[in-house]
């Protein structure tokens, strides 16, 4: 299995370096490939029956649980059917659909490579390998769908499905790691083996709502349901993938897999069925006022998603039977009917169905076709969609607790899927012919081939359905509920209660077809009535929401990141002077050693004289008298520094200060003069600033004086000057004896520094 | 004296910080000068202040003496010589700058590359 893998990423690749002559029909290699796929998986059918599984264990980073387990059994042997055998009719498919557009090559990669992923998702024994599959389906979906990202309709779709289910794949990945922070293991067979831990945890509501977040937004499920419709932005072929056997089926596949460990609980059994009920309702509703050919369908689809999500949620033997089947009917005409639509578009040129009509005369092969998938859709007899209905409807009485609204919404739901059913083979076949630019013709027996083996197998297993039955069905329901069941399947049960629903829905929606083709204004007040209800959209509020959550950040980054350089400072010093005071505050008083003194009086004369040389630089009008001020404040500290028997420092200082002054002095007259550039509140509020932080200095300052938290180390150079270093100055002796390489660095950065001033005062530039 | 200095260090940090402040690119660099003296000086009375007696040794070594402590003033001698490197530097930087730009207040520098 794995190897099969490791086949659709290489070819995928191999897509971009083929050269001319097979470039053309890549869609038949690709095709052809699924086929191989498809052939493996059909006949490894007979190795699987029952419970048996085979799987294929490779340690990958076995110490945190990580590792890729590849598993084949009743369920993904379904999907795996699906994937690859659906996926090479659309492949066949494309070839015919894809004439003519330029970029076949990224997009056969995509659709290919997501196939791929599909497969590898289903096959997936480990829940984050599973995840890394599902977040790959995501991407390459949102790269399907913006495939004419020319248009910004395709774009918007685009990202609202991959925001969509991007945000469901985190959340599933967060519920994931929940539940298996119980068992210690993504593994899910080791899962199921522990049901019961699981069930029991505190972690199993959380995880299980995590979890069920990410199915819903990958499988459309209300409230997450609107990015589907946006999703037929895509080209026709990957809608009918999309909407057939992946993508979206995921979530459904995901739901099936973990149902043997998290399902039959209270929650599982209510939460699940009721969003699938939901969904299935707002799905066959929608599609009945839509105009497009592909709008209806994808509500539709919808409609089936929320079928299967509300069958699995039951979580009895029979509704999971009925989902399996359902699975499989589902795949057969939404596939059929997305083909069916896009040949449609491309022999007619429109897919509005109120420009269609009267199209039986010219393509009664594709007419045929289109019917038998319908009946599939509505439902009816003999396709294999009539055992489906029957079966969800005995199925859904076993509904616990909500039986009596999932039944009836159920009906409701029925009787709108058939009217939809029947008024789309209708108004695109029958009714009124319009003129039409080109004559339609049954031309290229790459549009309807596909179609047609697959309306062919669901009218065949419609017929004898025991052979599906008793196959894959079967296996997939053993593997669900784990216990061995036989599945035998029936076209005809008799007259019973679930005939006679059926019945009741076929005649209701009979009725309300050919209400709607007698009086045609009916539709059309229904869609007004439609539309003045639903004002609010789903897909407008998430475009709102994500364009006021942008505003909402560029106005927020704007007010801090303004580009001023001052208040920058600003509001770092302030936020210092505000935390240090905070700090004191809470700390509490300190006793102060040392005491207020005026002794001697010549250091506090020349303090006095520092500060109000300081007080003068600062407010000088004239450069050089600031500068010359400063210089009185650099040597002043050199004699404070002297006094106190820093003589190294003082002279250093003495230097540095000199040199500093120079340097202005030279460069001087090259420099502008002061310019009064803020008015006096600035000044004013910057004084205020400036007195908080200085204030809140001396307090450390007094505060440092008395704090000693170890012995100097002082001690040690005092105490080893002479003796190692033959050096009686312990200043010197330190920097350039024990400290020596911290000195070299210094000279260093003064050697960079110098080295940069000469460049930047030799280079000539002439003002730009 | 001690908290004579501590005012002054307290002042000089005031001082330094009204004037990095200021939009005046020159005002700027005197700020940071200001915001240098100040550190250096709080680093120093930090060890705590003896008067008269550097950190020289007589020949007759005797442990007992009261020193300045040499450890800060290696410190700061470090700091005040690095500080020298950093406001030359940014002289000779303004200089060029304000050659080519003819600018000097920072309100002018408030586009980033990406904004132009």
């Amino acid at each position: 299995m794995p190897q099969i893998l490791l086949i659709y990423l290489i070819s995928s690749l191999a897509i971009f370096i083929l050269p001319k002559w097979v470039d053309e029909r890549k869609p038949i290699l690709l095709g052809l490939i699924n086929l191989g796929a498809f052939i493996f998986f059909f006949l490894g059918i007979p190795f699987i029956s029952g419970q048996i599984q085979y799987t294929r264990f490779i340690s990958w980073i076995p110490e945190i649980g990580l590792n890729l387990e590849f598993v084949l059994d009743g369920l993904s042997s379904i999907f795996a059917l699906l994937i690859t055998g659906i996926g090479s009719l659309v492949f066949f498919y494309s070839y015919r659909y894809m004439k003519g557009y330029s970029r076949t090559k990224p997009f056969y990669f995509y659709l290919f490579l997501f196939g791929g992923a599909m497969l590898g998702l289903v096959l997936s024994g480990n829940l984050i390998q599973l995840f890394i599959f599902w977040e790959l389906t995501s991407f390459l979906s949102f790269l399907l769908i913006n495939f004419f990202h020319e248009k910004p309709e395709a774009r918007r779709a685009a990202f609202q499905s991959l925001f969509i289910t991007v945000f469901g794949g985190l959340s599933l990945l967060s519920g994931i790691i929940l539940i298996g922070s119980d068992v210690n293991s993504y593994s899910i067979n080791v899962w199921i083996a522990n049901a019961d831990i699981i069930k029991a945890s505190n972690h199993y509501v959380p995880g299980l709502i995590l979890i069920l977040i990410g199915v819903f937004t990958k499988s459309a499920q209300f409230p997450f349901h609107f990015w589907l419709p946006g999703a037929m932005q895509a080209p026709t072929p990957v809608s009918s993938y999309l909407h057939s056997a992946t993508m979206v089926k995921a979530g459904v596949f995901l739901l099936a897999r973990l149902s043997p460990a998290l399902g039959g609980t209270f929650e599982w059994t209510h939460i699940i069925p009721l969003a699938g009920v939901i969904t299935m309702l707002i799905g066959s509703y929608f599609a009945i006022t839509q105009t497009g050919l592909k709008p209806i369908l994808a509500y539709t689809t919808i409609n089936a998603l929320g079928v299967l999500v509300l069958l699995i949620g039951i979580d009895t033997k029979l509704s999971i039977k009925a989902a399996m089947l359902f699975l499989i009917i589902h795949a057969f005409y939404k596939a059929t009917l997305f083909m069916v639509a896009g040949m449609i578009d491309k022999k007619v040129g429109t897919m509005d169905i109120n420009k269609l009509g009267g199209l039986l005369k010219y393509l009664p092969i594709t007419f045929i076709i289109t019917l038998l998938a319908v009946l599939s859709m509505a439902g009816l007899p003999p396709m294999l969609g009539f055992l489906g209905k029957e079966l969800i409807y005995e199925a859904k009485i076993q509904s616990p607790g909500i039986a009596n609204l999932v039944l009836f919404l159920g009906v409701a739901s029925n009787v709108l899927m058939i009217a939809v059913s029947l008024f789309f083979v209708y108004k695109i076949f029958l009714g009124k012919p319009q003129p039409f630019e080109k004559k339609p013709n049954e031309k290229g027996p790459g549009f309807w081939l596909g179609p047609l083996v697959l309306v062919v197998l669901s009218l065949f297993f419609g017929l004898f359905p025991s052979i599906l039955g008793s196959t894959l069905v079967e296996s997939a329901v053993s593997t669900i509920r784990e216990e061995d069941i036989i599945v035998k399947l029936k076209l005809w049960h008799g007259f019973n209660d679930v005939f006679f629903l059926s019945l009741f829905t076929v005649i209701l929606g009979f009725a309300l077809f050919f209400l709607l083709i007698k009086r045609d204004r009916l539709l059309a007040r229904w869609r007004a009535l439609n539309r003045s209800i639903f004002k609010f959209k789903l897909t407008e509020l998430f475009d709102n929401t994500m364009e006021g959550f942008v505003n909402f950040t560029t106005r927020k980054s704007r007010a801090i990141q303004h580009g001023y350089h001052r208040y920058y400072i600003l509001t770092i010093i302030l936020f210092t002077s505000v935390l240090i005071w905070y700090q004191v505050f809470v700390t509490g008083g300190f006793k102060l050693n040392a005491s207020f003194s005026l002794d001697p009086f010549y250091i506090s004369g020349l303090i006095a004289v520092i500060i109000s040389a300081g007080t003068f630089s600062i407010f000088a009008k004239t450069r050089i008298t600031s500068i010359i001020a400063l210089g009185v404040i650099g040597y002043g500290i050199s004699l404070i520094y002297l006094y106190y028997g820093a003589i190294d420092l003082s002279i250093t200082q003495i230097i540095v200060e000199t040199i500093i002054i120079a340097m202005f002095a030279l460069v001087l007259q090259k420099l502008p003069r002061f310019a009064k550039l803020s008015s006096s509140i600035t000044k004013f509020r910057d004084i205020i600033v400036a007195l908080i932080f200085g204030s809140v200095m001396t307090l450390i300052a007094l505060r440092a004086i008395d704090i000693d938290f170890l012995d100097p180390i002082s001690k040690y150079y005092i105490d080893n000057s002479m003796i190692k270093a033959f050096g009686k100055n312990v200043v010197n002796v330190i920097l350039v004896d024990f400290r020596a390489l911290d000195t070299m660095g210094e000279v260093i950065v003064l050697s960079i520094a110098a080295f940069g001033v000469s460049l930047l005062l030799q280079s000539k530039t002439g003002k730009t | 004296m001690e908290v004579l200095i501590a005012i002054l260090v307290g002042f000089l940090y005031a001082a330094g910080v009204y004037m990095i402040l200021r939009r005046s690119i020159v005002k700027f660099i005197i700020g940071i000068i200001l915001l240098s003296n100040a550190t250096n000086l709080l680093v120093f009375l930090s060890a705590g202040l003896t008067a008269g007696s550097p950190a020289f040794l007589s020949d007759q070594v005797s442990s007992q003496q009261e020193f300045s402590d040499p450890l800060p003033q290696a410190l700061v001698l470090t700091a005040v010589v690095i500080g020298l490197g950093i406001v030359v530097f940014t002289i000779a930087l303004k200089y060029k700058f304000f050659e080519v730009t003819g600018a000097d207040d920072l309100d002018q520098l408030k586009p980033t590359d990406n904004q132009k």
